[in-house]
């Protein structure tokens, strides 16, 4: 995993293919918490997907062609901030895999080199450690697989124990996987469900009032589960929080 | 054609939830027992990985040189070693040593390859009594059941199963008793060690410099397999070599720790060659087969890095899915993420017949995370995919939405948002009638659909914009 160097408050806003479809909510909540932060946002408007799901199915020549539109998409100098710790993994290792023979290499390890996820762009990139507001209530955060070898959890933590009225709780078994997987929910769907099941119960064992996450990819799903399920616990992303915390000053 | 099923999650719906909850618990335990060891015993074991994995890497990049050394450092030991390309020859090698020694009794410890090759089918087709004598594969011996882990054979069953087939077996009267039972396979096993003729084992590393085997046990049945018999013989894969004597204690400190939580087996052993002239006791044979079985080809792919593995399990136990389906559903000698990755390279019936493996999973990295030797489990998966794509594997995209239309619309900005304002045609639709698509309908089986927003976060944002951003 390549870990971004990249700095500077003029930057470029990855929305995320999720939140362009689904979570529209978020990626506004992350663009305003940028925008607190007195960064220089642009968004462009060419955007689509980081590539992963193709990657990730084994179709690397549909998953090239994504990749090299994203990279051509974010052209330049400046941090890309995404507020997912996946597509930050796609753009930073797996898009790399798939590039290894490839004349282009350099340019897709470039991007590589700007890509941060939000709160490691805040944390690590901006050296912001504490965070300004309130915000009340116990909190779950689920530690998103994809964050595995980055800062990102342990930034978001930083994060988020910094607010005041804010409590985190334990989360068992933070280490297993919610079940999503991308295609894998669909494919495997009963081994799917059987995880998201179990993480539904980490998540909500200490009944906190929120359930927190730094992937909306991973609360699709077991948000999705939640809900079919009846259990009522609010989710937020960790930038929703951020934002709420900020009107609470 | 009939339609294909996904076998490993078939195998898990059916898996009965005792079973299940047994191979999850003990998995989960395993896993915890494994960062308490590693954690409490070093400062950052992930420096030890990493230090293990370049070694393991090094052995393996070098691995013709180091196999010609070992194979002279062994025979200065006296020992005769054999090479075998693949299982067929290396059970007939065993055979014919057995035969020359006039042996027909084999008492055998626990080794992963001699599974590969299926030796005690083997063997008993041609006559020889094979006795496992490792409790869990005895277990598996007798109830004609296969490995479901490869630390822990049978995980996959309970005590009083066990005690029913020990009862079957007229080992004694049944009892759920775990120390009753290995007293019983004790006093049945310790009879055959006197017995036989051979013993047989595996080997957890071959030190190239020295010449000599190093196996761990919890049972001490390797070292009992060679106490009472005149050969000796080893079956090892080309690829346990590790350079040097002084490596051994790296990889020790991290194979009991990651596979049990052990800081170490309760049994260690050195084997360097048949006994000598001043021992009353031991083997007057020492034979050492290495073991090819598809590891060059393996070698010379883009999946080497599997090679590095010391099967301690660690993958297995902390994967999720392996702890719902069991290590059954891979239908292979290595089950969990490190079979996922070797099992389909080294299947006798071809790739294509296992390409399933590799999608079974998330690729959430856990695996990764706890290998002793830091093998990137993930990447191997998903180059495997690529494989299974590129070599039209049928196996490779069961119930698996194809995305070439997708990445048609994700390289094309103008068709991208078309298809965000298509996909508002969600939210009116009843959510059922999605359900004409096999992956909406496996998808909502258990899980709601988020309300479809497509672009409004662009929206908002030209609003905002116009605004002149934050006020």
């Amino acid at each position: 995993m390549i870990q971004p160097t990249a700095k500077g408050k003029r930057i470029k806003f990855m929305m995320t293919c999720l939140c362009d479809a689904f979570y529209a909510d978020v990626a506004q909540a992350s663009y305003e918490v940028l925008e607190h932060l007195g960064c220089e946002i642009e968004v462009p408007a060419g955007q689509t997907c980081c590539g992963q799901p193709a990657l990730n199915s084994g179709e690397w020549e549909s998953a090239r062609k994504v990749v090299r539109h994203t990279v051509k998409t974010f052209g330049g100098e400046e941090p890309v901030v995404i507020p997912s710790g996946s597509c930050a993994a796609m753009t930073r290792h797996g898009a790399i895999l798939g590039f290894e023979s490839e004349p282009d290499l350099d340019e897709v390890e470039g991007l590589a080199r700007r890509s941060w996820e939000l709160c490691e762009y805040i944390v690590q990139g901006l050296g912001i450690d504490s965070w300004p507001g309130r915000f009340d209530g116990k909190v779950a955060l689920h530690r998103s697989c994809h964050t595995r070898g980055t800062k990102v959890y342990e930034s978001a933590v930083t994060l988020l124990s910094s607010i005041e009225g804010l409590e985190l709780v334990e989360v068992g078994e933070l280490e297993q996987c919610c079940g999503f997987g991308g295609t894998f929910s669909v494919s495997f769907p009963y081994v799917s469900k059987k995880m998201g099941q179990l993480k539904v119960e980490h998540l909500t064992e200490k009944r906190p009032n929120y359930v927190a996450s730094l992937d909306m990819a991973c609360m699709l799903h077991f948000g999705g589960m939640m809900d079919r399920q009846g259990v009522k616990t609010p989710r937020l992303h960790v930038s929703q929080i951020l934002k709420k915390a900020l009107e609470n000053r | 054609m009939a339609k294909l099923e996904q076998a490993i999650d078939n195998h898990a719906a059916n898996l009965d939830e005792e079973t299940r909850e047994a191979v999850r618990l003990a998995s989960k335990a395993k896993t915890e027992k494994r960062v308490n060891a590693l954690w409490t015993d070093f400062d950052d074991p992930n420096a030890l990985r990493k230090l293990a994995s370049q070694v393991r890497q090094h052995a393996l990049d070098n691995l013709p040189d180091y196999l010609e050394q070992a194979e002279a450092a062994f025979q200065k030991n006296g020992v005769q070693v054999h090479w075998a390309e693949d299982g067929d020859q290396a059970n007939a090698i065993v055979l014919d040593i057995m035969r020359r020694r006039g042996a027909s009794k084999v008492v055998k410890s626990k080794s992963m390859v001699s599974e590969e090759t299926e030796l005690v089918p083997f063997l008993e087709k041609h006559g020889m009594e094979a006795v496992e004598t490792d409790l869990g594969e005895y277990v598996v011996q007798i109830d004609g059941d296969h490995p479901s882990h490869i630390v822990t054979p049978i995980i996959h069953k309970n005590r009083r199963q066990v005690g029913r087939s020990f009862e079957r077996e007229g080992l004694g009267e049944y009892t759920e008793d775990p120390l009753e039972l290995t007293r019983m396979a004790r006093r049945h096993l310790r009879q055959k060690y006197l017995d036989a003729d051979v013993g047989m084992t595996g080997a957890n590393f071959v030190v190239a410099e020295s010449g000599r085997i190093v196996l761990v046990t919890n049972e001490g049945n390797a070292r009992f397999s060679m106490a009472a018999t005149k050969t000796h013989i080893a079956m090892v894969g080309i690829e346990k070599i590790i350079p040097r004597e002084q490596d051994v204690p790296l990889f020790l400190s991290l194979l009991g720790r990651s596979a049990t939580g052990q800081p170490l087996t309760v049994y260690t052993q050195f084997i360097g060659g048949p006994k000598s002239a001043s021992q009353e006791e031991g083997p007057e044979e020492m034979h050492l087969i290495f073991l090819d079985n598809g590891r060059s080809d393996i070698l010379a792919s883009n999946c080497k890095e599997i090679l590095r593995c010391i099967r301690c399990g660690a993958c297995m136990n902390v994967c999720p899915v392996y702890r719902q389906t069991s290590g059954h559903a891979y239908r292979s000698v290595y089950p969990g993420p490190v079979g996922a990755v070797l099992s389909p390279l080294l299947n006798k019936a071809g790739f294509p017949d296992l390409a399933d493996l590799p999608k079974a999973s998330s690729l959430c990295g856990a695996c990764q995370e706890v290998c002793p030797v830091d093998i990137p489990i993930p990447d191997l998966l998903l180059r495997l995919r690529n494989k299974g794509k590129q070599e039209h594997a049928p196996k490779t995209s069961i119930n698996t939405p194809g995305l070439s239309f997708w990445a048609l619309a994700a390289t094309q900005p103008a068709a991208w948002k078309t298809g965000l304002k298509l996909g508002h045609a969600m939210n009116v639709v009843p959510h059922a009638l999605l359900d004409v698509n096999p992956s909406a309908k496996s998808w909502r089986s258990t899980r709601e659909l988020p309300p479809f927003r497509g672009g409004d976060f662009r929206s908002w944002l030209k609003a905002h914009e116009k605004k002149g951003g934050a006020s």
